[in-house]
């Protein structure tokens, strides 16, 4: 190796890069271009740690942290859009209003949705758990039937279980016909916190059902 | 086709490209020119064909803004000698030998400085050279020849 090489070899000093401000300047420079598709940032909840991913059009993901970050980015990547940027302060209006429903502030909450992570027989099924009440339950039963299809009840329990908006799109909600509280994507001890702070653990709200 | 979420991109190659910016700007510009890369970068992003070469293709980019804020600080820097008493010009700047050697290796033919800043400072084999400065490894080992061979003349005189 030469003198000149060796000289080479030692690039010109700066500052240390920093990442985080980088992607805060470029999440910034983005949003106003219209090129953030998908911005995502975290809420520290009674549930865990949640991403909440939103995009122009509305709130297109919650993830609760049983899901794999990369998965989640990648799933949005591949669903809405690849230009995935993260960017905190544009998820604040939707975090404001989970942290409003987690204190007991909030009962309905006041956020446009982007379904385009939902398809086929489940945007019936989701769009008629939206219109659950907050403190009501109702059956998988019914939800298929407002789905458009009263016996596919099995079906749109499926739909339920791969919510990609949980708590906002309320499938904790929607119970058995039978009795019990039923599964939940999230686990169901995630189910039974969300149902007690409504105050509408089944045993309690049997007699609506 | 499965492009990844564009933040793991940013992640994972933000750091290594500012470096590389660096290198081929000087400090002051590569803040810039890191963003201008990352937003190019993000424009054309879903449109991509191929997401085999990810890493290269955000080096091509790189090195494109780096040629334009090359050529922006020479336009600039001839503006400013329009007014200077021409007495001055015989005044050696106050440089470093690093920093002279620098210099030099920002105004070297764009294809030439990318190629010795890959070889040199990350220490890369011809073949990677050749995919991140979009040519082939045969033009990639001349451009390093090239450039090196410039860079000596215009430094060991």
């Amino acid at each position: 190796m030469t003198e000149l090489e060796r000289r080479l070899a030692r690039p010109p000093a700066s500052a240390p890069f920093d990442v985080r401000a980088a992607t805060t300047v470029l999440a910034q420079r983005a949003t106003e271009a219209g090129l953030a598709d998908v911005a995502y940032g975290w809420l520290d909840s009674p549930l865990g740690k949640l991403i909440v991913a939103v995009t122009p059009r509305g709130l297109v993901r919650i993830a609760y942290e049983r899901e794999a970050e990369l998965d989640v980015l990648q799933e949005l990547a591949e669903g809405v859009s690849p230009r995935v940027l993260r960017a905190p302060e544009r998820t604040d209006t939707a975090r404001r209003e989970l942290e409003g429903y987690f204190a007991g502030t909030v009962r309905r909450f006041d956020l446009p949705i982007d379904w385009s992570l939902v398809h086929g027989f489940a945007v019936g099924v989701l769009r008629a758990t939206a219109r659950v009440p907050f403190g009501h339950v109702a059956t998988y039963g019914e939800m298929a039937a407002s789905a458009g299809s009263p016996r596919a009840a099995r079906a749109a329990g499926n739909a339920l279980h791969i919510n990609p908006i949980p708590i906002v799109v309320p499938c904790h909600r929607i119970v058995p016909a039978s009795g019990g509280i039923g599964g939940y994507g999230g686990g169901e001890d995630r189910k039974r916190f969300l149902l007690d702070l409504e105050g509408a653990l089944p045993a309690s709200a049997s007699g609506t059902l | 086709m499965r492009l990844p979420p564009f933040q793991s991109l940013v992640d994972a190659h933000a750091a290594e490209l500012h470096r590389f910016l660096v290198a081929s700007v000087g400090p002051t510009e590569a803040e810039d020119c890191l963003q201008e890369t990352l937003l190019s970068a993000l424009r054309a992003y879903p449109r991509l064909r191929d997401a085999s070469h990810l890493r290269a293709w955000l080096y091509t980019i790189a090195q494109h803004k780096a040629t334009d804020a090359v050529r922006r600080n020479v336009r600039h820097r001839a503006e400013d000698l329009d007014g200077i008493n021409p007495g001055h010009l015989s005044e050696p700047p106050h440089e470093t030998a690093d920093e002279e050697l620098w210099t030099r290796v920002r105004t070297l033919p764009p294809k030439q400085r990318a190629a010795v800043i890959h070889r040199f400072v990350f220490d890369l084999a011809y073949k990677e050279i050749g995919l991140r400065t979009g040519t082939t490894e045969e033009a990639a080992r001349q451009n390093v020849a090239t450039g090196l061979r410039r860079l000596r003349m215009e430094v060991d005189r």
